[in-house]
């Protein structure tokens, strides 16, 4: 393992900001830690970066425990969220700063600075100031100074958390591609889940300095590990349910298990896809509380009588309108037993 | 548990450096401020090897020591209101508005701060004095009354309040105002909810500041005071100098010493709440030209302040010293006179320069130290008490510095009385808290992710402070030494004590020039005045134009 946490513990006035976490990557693998603010996620980082001292654990790079190296000297790039580019130094200074501290030869970094600034789409931007880039310029010219000295991890901060959305698809395409070409080892934070899905290999969701559930984007996606993490990902429709071997009862009344599922009182989630609309005469009946447009779908909120609201997906012709009466029959297909 | 003894073991290095980085300012304020201060209190209090505190209470039991007390509380508290009221419409003017000149007129009306008192004390005395303007127009005479001292602290503070008042206000954001009135406030209502609140801390800090300074006034009370009104300060030095009760002088000392105390802690947690998050924006989008018929009289009515405040008695004090034909005055000061002096006057240009040289190196040396000490993020309670023990030169009785550093620093190890070190080291006292202030905000403003950035792409602490906070802090560094070098120029309470006969400096010189009877001497001090108005004016308007848009305190 290229780097391990083992029961890494941060306090911040007796409250545990990162709560015995352990985290392990590989060489080569991007991992991304999504949660939302306050979760711990940036603190996880500057732990490994050595900015922040652990209460308690071990950080381990390259099977070295890190205590008491301080952060000049463990070999880790970090990107900040809002880049923190040394506003005094124009653009081939602020890549070459990395190089100079390893006091790498004149030329030598003159060679790198360039290959850097190609690779990030900015050739020959060196003697641009850094305050006259535009945000993604800045973003760009961040991630050259991090990768400059070939860090043996790279570790990204909310890396787009302030572009806006276009240039930020775009990006997390780009970074996805770069990283994979120079096989670089990445640990990354965001609150977007749609950046973590397309950015990385492992997704790790955290939750109040602990980590709710690791896996493969598709995995974390498909079977969210307990409602917390369902709902960060945007499920609403998640309720306490008696599970029995077919059905479970639950607030909207019966409710279709797929096979298998585990038994007892469970949390169910159920997709929004997995809601079907029908007359108002057959199954749950509702009203339609509210209908938002969403691109490629309309979601449609349900009232029905004093259970929890329900959310639909439903195709943009046959969205109902706000007021009407449905009736609700579910899919057992899109229908997850958590936990 | 290894682990977390290793991090305890970071935790001691980083307070190890911190230490390192105070060694010096400790050690120089220990043996160079401390040490003099309780010589000279124990020298007036201690016979015998026995401490005589019952003395305090004699000499406050005096009537002309309540008197004393009573006229520099009272006089500081007016001269503090007037300077605010006199000085808040600057201030506004000065955040608020755009107006052609602006950068040479803040310039301007922070030349009186920086003047020697003796040469504010001179320029106010042409001006209000007997034979002055006024007195020559209208048969006016103010030097008999209070109100000459109280114009003359105003002229000296005005910039006080412009530039810490001003500072922040420019940089207050104006849409919290815009949504006090989209939420239905009037125009007034909305300023005294909303700016009013957030200067609120810095008018105190400011206030304080004022009242500082003129409860301590020296060189201004000396030369308008006559015999009638004289402050702490003023009394102590006549104690020490004139009637040698050291007794006296040394409860004068700690009355003024608890005083001050009180003021800097009071000025001290002020500071600190305005340092709480106030959303600061760029002063330069803040200000616009003045709109209306109000708005360019208030512009119109700061103008004339400034003009008739502070640049008539500057101008009165050129004209005097021009009073003789063919630069008279001025060429006296190259003669030999009548024993004045054991050299020409004019030799004390280029002592008072060489002494501002040398104080002003130790002042950033000592003061850049600590600074950098005290903007460590994990900067403890010990750390920030430090903070406001480097103001204490600022009020102390910088009369009681010098006559200490005559009597603590004359045997071995440390025998300085005859050496000429002695003189920048009282300077660079009164230096060192000019260089914390103006560095401190700047320093604290870097971003603390710039330097972990530094850090994370293995930059070595030393390294960062080279490669992040240097050239950030350069400009202000800049700043810092040019004010010292200006406070350097025209201290004046220590320095009359201990620079020698033959090599006095500049503000030394004009005070014994005024001591004495005759045109020709007054022509004279005039006339050095002008100089150490014109040296100070020239380092202050070069620093003007190094001035970053984040202004320090002062």
């Amino acid at each position: 393992m290229l780097l391990a946490l083992r029961g890494a513990t941060v306090r911040f006035g007796g409250r545990a900001v990162l709560d015995a976490v352990d985290l392990e990557v590989a060489e080569h693998e991007i991992v991304c830690v999504l949660g939302p603010s306050g979760s711990g996620k940036s603190t996880l980082l500057r732990a490994v970066a050595g900015l922040q001292p652990l209460d308690s654990g071990q950080v381990v790079l390259d099977g070295r425990d890190q205590a008491g190296v301080p952060a000049h000297r463990r070999g880790v790039g970090l990107m900040f969220q809002d880049h923190q580019l040394f506003p005094q130094r124009d653009v081939a200074g602020n890549v070459a700063f990395g190089l100079r501290m390893r006091s790498e030869p004149k030329p030598r970094q003159a060679e790198r600075v360039q290959e850097l600034l190609d690779l990030v789409g900015l050739p020959g931007a060196g003697r641009r100031a850094v305050a006259m880039l535009s945000g993604g310029e800045q973003q760009r010219v961040a991630l050259a100074r991090a990768l400059a000295p070939s860090p043996r991890l790279l570790m990204l901060d909310e890396p787009l958390g302030q572009l806006d959305r276009s240039l930020r698809e775009r990006l997390v395409v780009e970074l996805r591609e770069l990283f994979g070409r120079l096989g670089t080892t990445v640990l990354a934070v965001t609150h977007d889940q749609g950046e973590a899905f397309a950015l990385a290999d492992r997704v790790v969701v955290m939750r109040d300095g602990r980590i709710a559930q690791s896996g493969t984007p598709l995995d974390v996606w498909q079977r969210p590990a307990d409602a917390f993490v369902a709902r960060f990902l945007g499920f609403e429709n998640v309720v306490e349910a008696t599970v029995g071997t077919e059905a479970a009862d639950t607030p909207w009344g019966k409710v279709p298990v797929p096979e298998g599922a585990p038994q007892g009182t469970r949390t169910l989630l159920v997709r929004p896809a997995g809601v079907r609309l029908v007359t108002a005469d057959k199954g749950l009946r509702c009203t339609v509380a509210a209908r938002t447009f969403r691109g490629t779908h309309v979601a449609v909120h349900l009232q029905p009588g004093d259970a929890p609201r329900l959310e639909a997906a439903c195709a943009l012709r046959a969205a109902p309108e706000v007021g009407d009466v449905v009736g609700v029959e579910f899919d057992a297909a899109e229908i997850v037993v958590l936990g | 548990m290894d682990l977390t003894r290793t991090e305890v073991a970071a935790r001691k290095r980083s307070a190890a450096a911190r230490f390192g980085l105070l060694a010096a300012p400790v050690a120089f304020f220990a043996v160079f401020f401390a040490y003099p201060v309780a010589a000279i209190v124990a020298r007036g209090l201690k016979t015998d090897g026995t401490w005589h505190i019952g003395r305090i209470g004699e000499v406050l039991a005096q009537s002309d020591v309540r008197h004393v007390l009573w006229f520099t509380t009272w006089q500081a508290f007016v001269s503090t209101a007037l300077t605010l009221i006199v000085a808040l419409p600057g201030a506004y003017v000065f955040a608020r508005f755009s107006f052609p000149g602006k950068q040479v007129l803040r310039a301007v009306v922070t030349v009186p701060f920086v003047l020697p008192t003796v040469v504010v004390g001179t320029a106010f005395l042409a001006l209000v004095g007997r034979g002055g303007l006024l007195d020559e127009l209208w048969g006016v005479r103010l030097d008999t009354t209070v109100w000459a001292i109280l114009l003359a602290h105003v002229f000296f503070n005005y910039a006080v309040v412009v530039r810490t008042i001003g500072g922040l206000w420019a940089q207050l954001d104006p849409r919290q105002e815009e949504a006090a009135r989209m939420l239905g406030a009037s125009p007034l209502r909305a300023w005294r909810q909303v700016t009013l609140p957030a200067l609120g801390p810095a008018v105190a800090a400011a206030a304080l500041m004022v009242f500082l300074f003129t409860f301590t006034s020296f060189g201004v009370v000396q030369i308008l005071g006559g015999p009638t009104f004289s402050t702490l300060e003023v009394e102590i030095y006549r104690q020490t100098s004139e009637i040698f009760d050291l007794s006296t002088a040394a409860v004068l000392t700690l009355i003024q010493f608890a005083a001050v105390g009180a003021i800097l802690a009071l000025h001290a947690w002020t500071v600190r709440r305005r340092e709480t998050a106030l959303r600061l924006v760029d002063p330069s989008v803040t200000a616009r030209r003045p709109r209306g018929a109000g708005q360019w009289a208030l512009l119109g009515g700061v103008l004339a302040t400034v003009v008739i405040l502070l640049l008539l008695p500057l101008a009165v004090l050129v004209q005097r010293s021009l009073g003789a034909p063919g630069f008279g005055y001025y060429r006296a000061l190259t003669s030999e006179d009548g024993g004045v002096f054991l050299v020409p006057p004019i030799e004390a240009i280029g002592n008072s320069l060489s002494y501002a040289v040398a104080a002003t190196l130790i002042a950033v040396v000592i003061g850049g130290l600590a600074a950098a000490a005290l903007t460590r993020r994990d900067a403890g309670r010990f750390v920030r008490g430090f903070d406001a023990l480097l103001m204490l030169p600022l009020g102390v009785s910088a009369v009681t510095v010098g006559f200490g550093f005559l009597i603590a620093l004359d045997e071995p190890p440390l025998d300085l009385r005859s050496s000429w070190i002695l003189v920048p080291l009282a300077q660079a006292l009164v230096g060192v808290p000019f260089v914390v202030r103006t560095m401190l905000p700047v320093l604290r403003a870097v971003d603390v992710r710039l330097r972990e950035a530094a850090s994370v792409l293995g930059a070595s602490p030393w390294r960062v402070w080279r490669e992040v906070d240097l050239p950030m802090v350069r400009r202000a560094l800049l700043i810092a030494a040019g004010f010292a070098f200006a406070v350097s120029l025209g201290e004046f309470g220590a320095t009359v004590f201990i620079a020698r006969p033959d090599r006095p400096t500049l503000p030394v010189a004009v005070a014994r020039l005024l001591g004495r009877p005759g045109d020709l001497n007054y022509g004279q001090a005039m006339a050095l005045s002008t100089i150490l108005m014109v040296v100070c004016a020239v380092a202050l308007l070069v620093l003007e134009r190094l001035r970053t848009d984040r202004t320090g305190e002062f």
